[in-house]
């Protein structure tokens, strides 16, 4: 049965244990900043593989295009113009999901199997089981998620978990002319950011490291950073990524109880499916929601 | 490029300057990161802008557009002051020893024999001193005040650092900086690779920008060698074979010269084109120029070229004047050109001066566009509004635009900058009625041969006597011109002891078999070998590489005779040891030169006969004084023709060598040449990462990636000029003035150029009227309408340009 | 975000309640998790050559069909060629865009003739195309040619029709355009080579 042969980690809003025998390779697609010249490759293998085309846009005084993340563009390059050392730096990096161990999207998500994370790591949203709520923007200490106007569900990236079920490398990986993404097993990636960083002390970045933010258990999309001290000189990538307090309550206590209460309910009235929605999310939640919103 | 793309990962210093491989050559670039990773390789970059590739660098170096030689200038002065040259290479393998005529000089800005009415030079002083043996002089101790080393010497003296920071803008610590990274390259384990394209051959001084980067990497004895060479970043996937097929007015297949006025008969013309060797040993290969001249006319003639006719010299046409692409918009704006065929060419777009351009076009009587796609030239007599401001009820030219087929949708071979051929496969048939080249090309041919043979014309007999063997006479195959072009022998070649080792009609193993006595046919003796009797050798994909330097010799085939590092003879010590045993191209291994590549040598030439490194000339060791330029033997620091200094610093009250005092310019042309009082800014036009040339506007995906026409400022400019980013600004030079929306960056560097502040404008190229893009201004709307002295490529890189909020 | 989420929230009541069993196990259907189909699966794969720059990166083409007599082959996705000792697999965003460049709505499908002083253009047959082509040519060339300059020596040029040459073109339509030229007595001829 295809739910087991894709070895399941964990399931949105279901309570049901994921098969844990079989033991698969973890993976991560790891993006040497230092290496990446913002060509934009990954965008457009991105586009391509995925059959997703956003609008064309407009210049707006910067390189960033499109804009933002949404529901077309998985992914895309942030540039900043900084000076480190009284020497100016292009830093260029590819914003996209960041596959966390520990997806905030994914607990916060109510609808079953809309989010799934598998057992090598990716976290794939199930558009068939989106009901558009949001409650996975909220979860992401990313920023990532995004909401389509078309069909009101959520998108992101993938990590081409169609193309990693075959055997193949993320298309933007595959892509990726200077080698600034590389894709593997995550052991490997961790292991080849190691020299990477030591080339970049050699050359004078001796704040160079690895980010895999442990805030989130750690992440399947990793980054060179050669001001690894100072990670919001990206465009902002946050220092210490954690996911929401709210989410984290809804999940660790909220959501089993309203579960609980919910499929009490359900049996009681007899798959009389009658109830009244608000009354299944946590109120907090939705309330982060309407202040994001604002903003 | 002498060397190829992957071979960049065998360098030890990676220059990039007059180019932008991050951007221009993303998949040529990995190899950078490959030199850096592998090998702890430095990457430096010298720019007017800080770019994709100055962001991944290990070091930046800002300089003005324009100003090129005088940076490299004072490189060579450098290396030559700081005794940073391998000594025993520059004595081996170049003329640095060579005596020059005493009566040669250099005075007042101009080499000695300069005609200023005619902005040209005799070059009769400009010439070796012969011995009594037939042969160029020599001073093996390069202590004679007129060999080119002491010539030399003096020259480059003049470029010291403050002069050379003075006149290029760059700081004078990052000048010198950049010189000692390339100086540590003189020894015999370092090698640094250049990496230029449009940003040097895009000058009125294009040429010499490059040549005197071969200099450099002469006296560090870099050519030759693994990670070395001098590379040209080509342009299009193809843009080195059609070179190579030499699709220019003055040339013919494998840069061979289309015969002229001057060259009434066969004869003449092989006397004249076939080069005399200057030193006893030199190999001299163009000594077998009718071998390959003949072999192309029984390519083009067939057996109507015969002894008898001079193989059909007479009825190639003869050059009389240039026709290079700015003379041919020069002759169509003066009215005399009436047709005209644009076949994968946007010229609109993509030659200086626009304006000229399209009033050109307008003047012929019929156009024809041979496309794919929807270019801006197909259109150029419709009216886009202020993009394209023109009124068709004025324009009576007539245009067809016939519908191509694009790469995926036809076999053939592409050759990449590495000079290596590969054979591509059709995937699908083109839309709609989409017809490949060769048929386009095989229908006209073959109706304009019915019309003279039926109605007779102006001198049918070249079209009639046109060798045309295709079994589809309307649509030659591209295996059939392949192999056409490769060679075939005519009749039965026999060695000295009369066996035959060719039989009639086979393929010919490569051009060392091609004959002048009409027993060979070959197409291109360049791509010789590449479909021989064991067949189509650019369709191997063996990527196998035994050495680890990344030669690949059996994936494709490479030209010439699929050498893939050309000179590698250089990279052997005189006696025939590698100079770096760790990167071993070649070697003489006592009876024969072999190793990781195909020799460029005789493969038996003991290291003791003394044949010269460099085969294809007559001296046989590279030139460092090099009569052939056209502006002069050692190159000279000339203002681009729009300057922003009014002046040449080298020669300040000489106003007759501001600029290229060889360059040709036509009259009207200078008279458009903006001054920097009304224009103060310097302008320099590029491409992106995201886009290629005029032609990924009509894809989405890069559409979406990069969407909008833009200029480039600095933050300093934009303060003064009250323009925020994401303004609409207007940018104008003498000529005519584009719309663009601003980008405000700490990218675009400040310069102080002798005494004053010189901004920079970066106006990337892209954009037009038709396309997936936004529809926006065509760029060389700008560009001043003169080019290179030698090759005529337009100063699309340097010129004057105000700007404002629109 | 543009779109209210409190939209959505109201939206989504009613299908929470199905949601809702859904994740106590009732499951109405079986809510499989599987990846996108993997679109390459059966398409046809053809090795080609990136057409923009020089670095002339392998690709391969996909299209679809299987080469059968009645199944019309459609490029639908390119990627790079891994074999390939230059590019491994790898392409820039231009070529990463190919497939948008090859199925553009601006690629020409037919012959058409803009006439003189029209605004428009005019679909014409490739027959009536070439034929009007030949004939200007030809008027052209019988009116310009010169067979001898004015020393008598023969010379056979025609410089009154002028050439530009793609450098996207294969060598081989490359070779043939020179050779078709300088059989028409063409002088005036230059390629992208040097622009």
């Amino acid at each position: 049965m295809a739910l087991q042969s894709l070895d399941i980690a964990r399931r949105s809003a279901t309570t049901t244990e994921a098969p844990q025998v079989r033991e698969t390779t973890e993976v991560a697609k790891l993006i040497d900043v230092s290496a990446c010249i913002g060509c934009k490759a990954c965008q457009a293998a991105c586009m391509e593989w995925n059959d997703i085309r956003p609008e064309v846009g407009n210049n707006v005084g910067i390189y960033d295009n499109p804009q933002d993340l949404d529901d077309k563009t998985w992914t895309l390059m942030r540039f900043s113009e900084v000076e480190e050392n009284g020497k100016l730096e292009w830093l260029i990096r590819k914003d996209g999901c960041m596959h966390c161990a520990d997806p905030g999207c994914l607990k916060a998500c109510p609808s079953p199997g809309a989010i799934i994370q598998y057992s090598n790591g990716i976290v794939d949203f199930h558009q068939e089981n989106c009901i558009g709520c949001g409650y996975c923007i909220t979860g992401c200490p990313f920023d990532v998620p995004r909401i389509s106007k078309a069909d009101s569900k959520a998108y992101k990236c993938s990590l081409c978990s169609d193309r990693v079920a075959v055997g193949q490398a993320p298309a933007c990986a595959k892509a990726c002319p200077t080698g600034a993404i590389k894709f593997g097993a995550k052991e490997d990636m961790v292991h080849y950011a190691e020299g990477r960083i030591e080339d970049l002390k050699e050359r004078g970045y001796q704040n160079a490291g690895l980010y895999d933010p442990q805030g989130v258990g750690g992440t399947h999309v990793m980054y060179v950073l050669q001001h690894a001290d100072k990670p919001t000189l990206y465009a902002g990538l946050p220092e210490d990524p954690q996911i929401s307090p709210t989410v984290a309550l809804w999940k660790g206590v909220a959501k089993p109880l309203a579960l609980l209460a919910l499929g009490a309910t359900a049996v009681g009235s007899l798959f009389h499916y009658v109830m009244k929605g608000p009354n299944e999310v946590s109120k907090e939640l939705e309330e982060e929601v309407e202040r994001e919103d604002a903003k | 490029m002498t060397n190829h793309w992957v071979d960049i990962k065998n360098a030890d210093l990676v220059l990039i300057m007059g180019g932008n491989a991050a951007e221009a050559h993303i998949c040529g670039f990995k190899w950078v990161q490959e030199a850096k990773q592998g090998r702890k390789a430095k990457l430096v970059v010298v720019d007017p802008r800080f770019t994709r590739s100055a962001a991944v660098s290990d070091y930046y170096a800002p300089i003005r557009a324009g100003s090129d030689i005088a940076f490299l200038s004072g490189i060579i002065n450098y290396l030559l002051t700081n005794d940073k040259i391998q000594h025993e290479y520059v004595k081996a393998h170049t003329n640095a020893s060579f005596l020059i005529d005493p009566a040669f000089g250099f005075e007042n800005g101009v080499f000695t024999g300069y005609n200023p009415e005619k902005r040209s030079y005799d070059k009769s002083s400009w010439r070796y001193q012969m011995g009594e043996d037939g042969y160029a002089k020599v001073d093996p101790t390069l202590q004679d005040p007129n060999c080119v080393f002491q010539l030399m010497k003096k020259h480059f003296a003049r470029y010291d650092a403050d002069t050379v920071s003075s006149i290029t803008g760059t700081p004078k610590d990052a000048l010198l900086k950049v010189c000692e990274m390339v100086g540590e390259c003189s020894t015999t384990n370092r090698t640094m690779t250049i990496l230029y394209a449009l940003g040097w051959t895009q000058h009125s001084v294009g040429s010499q920008n490059i040549r005197t980067m071969a200099m450099i990497q002469l006296l560090l004895g870099n050519m030759g060698m693994a990670g070395g060479g001098i590379n040209a970043l080509r342009g299009h996937a193809n843009v080195q074979g059609i070179t190579d097929m030499c699709l220019f007015g003055a040339s013919l297949p494998g840069y061979m010269h289309e015969p002229t006025d001057a060259e009434p008969d066969l004869a003449t013309f092989i006397e004249k084109r076939t080069p005399k060797p200057l030193r006893p040993a030199s190999m001299n290969y163009w000594s077998n120029y009718s071998k390959f001249f003949v072999s192309l006319m029984k390519a083009f003639y067939g057996p109507n070229a015969t002894a008898e006719n001079q193989f059909g010299f007479d009825w190639l046409p003869k050059q009389d004047t240039a026709y290079d692409t700015l003379a041919m918009f020069e002759r169509m704006h003066q009215g005399r050109m009436n047709g005209f065929v644009c076949q994968g060419f946007n010229p609109l777009a993509s030659v200086a001066h626009k304006d000229k351009v399209s009033a050109a076009l307008a003047k012929l009587k019929y156009l024809v566009v041979i496309d794919p796609l929807a270019t801006d030239t197909s259109e150029f007599w419709k009216n886009y509004g202020e993009f394209n401001n023109v009124d068709p009820k004025q324009i009576q030219t007539e245009v067809f635009r016939l519908p191509a087929a694009l790469f995926a949708e036809h076999e053939g071979s592409f050759t990449n900058s590495g000079r290596v051929i590969m054979w591509h496969w059709k995937a699908a048939d083109g839309p709609g009625e989409t017809r490949e080249d060769t048929e386009i090309l095989g229908q006209l041919f073959t109706r304009l041969r019915a019309m003279y043979a039926k109605d007779g014309g102006a001198n049918p007999e070249p079209i009639l006597k046109l060798h045309w063997p295709y079994r589809i006479p309307t649509h030659p195959s591209s295996q059939e011109l392949a192999r056409e072009i490769s060679g075939y022998a005519v009749t039965d070649l026999a060695d000295a002891s009369g066996n035959v080792t060719v039989k009639a009609g086979e393929q010919v193993a490569g051009f060392a078999v091609l004959r002048n006595d009409g027993s060979t046919a070959c197409g291109n003796w360049l791509y010789s070998g590449m479909w021989s009797q064991a067949g189509n050798l650019t369709a191997r994909r063996d990527n196998s590489d035994p050495s680890g330097l990344g030669q690949t010799l059996n994936w494709g085939f490479a030209w010439p005779a699929n050498r893939r590092i050309l000179y590698n003879r250089a990279s052997c010590d005189p006696s025939g040891k590698p100079w770096d045993p760790s990167r071993n191209v070649i070697s003489w291994n006592g009876k024969a030169w072999g190793g990781n590549d195909i020799p460029d040598m005789r493969p038996n030439a003991a290291p003791d006969e003394g044949v010269g490194a460099f085969i294809m000339t007559g001296e046989g060791v590279a030139r460092l004084f090099a009569p052939a330029m056209a502006e002069g033997p050692f190159p000279e620091h000339y203002e681009p023709f729009e300057t922003p200094l009014g002046k040449n610093p080298m020669h300040p009250d000489l106003p007759a060598v501001t600029s290229n005092p060889a360059a040709r310019v036509y009259k009207g042309d200078m008279e458009l040449f903006g001054k920097a009082d009304e224009f103060p800014y310097v302008a320099t036009t590029y491409r992106l990462a995201e886009h290629f040339h005029f032609w990924s506007k009509t894809s989405k995906i890069n559409a979406i990636l990069q969407p909008e026409h833009f200029v480039e400022i600095s933050e300093e400019l934009a303060a003064e000029k009250g323009i925020r980013k994401g303004d609409m600004v207007k940018v104008s030079s003498n000529r005519g003035q584009i719309k663009a929306v601003a980008v405000v960056t700490k990218r675009i560097p400040v310069l102080t150029v002798d005494g004053r502040k010189v901004h920079t404008v970066g106006i990337p190229l892209h954009y037009g009227f038709k396309g997936e893009t936004k529809p926006g201004y065509i760029t060389n709307t700008l560009t001043p309408f003169v080019g290179d002295a030698n090759s005529q490529t337009p100063e699309y890189k340097a010129f004057l340009v105000d700007i404002e909020k629109a | 975000m543009n779109v209210s989420r409190r939209g959505f929230f109201k939206i989504c009541g009613a299908g929470m309640t199905g949601s809702s069993l859904v994740a106590m196990g009732f499951t109405p259907t079986a809510a499989l998790a599987e990846v996108r189909q993997y679109k390459l699966a059966h398409a046809t794969e053809t090795r080609s050559i990136c057409p923009y720059c020089s670095v002339s990166c392998g690709t391969l083409i996909y299209s679809m069909g299987d080469k059968s007599k009645n199944a019309k082959a459609r490029i639908f996705h390119i990627e790079g060629d891994p074999d390939n000792p230059v590019n491994r697999g790898s392409l820039c965003p231009k070529g990463a865009g190919l497939l948008d460049m090859v199925q553009s709505p601006l690629r020409l499908t037919h012959p058409e003739v803009r006439e003189p002083g029209s605004t428009e253009w005019k679909r014409i047959s490739w027959d009536e195309a070439f034929d009007r082509i030949a004939k200007h040519m030809k008027a052209d060339r019988d009116a310009n040619f010169v067979e001898k300059n004015e020393a008598g020596l023969t010379v056979n040029r025609w410089n009154t029709f002028g050439f530009l040459a793609s450098s996207a073109a294969s060598n081989e339509p490359g070779y043939l355009t020179h050779k078709v030229l300088r059989g028409l007595g063409a002088v005036a001829f230059d390629t992208q080579a040097r622009i």
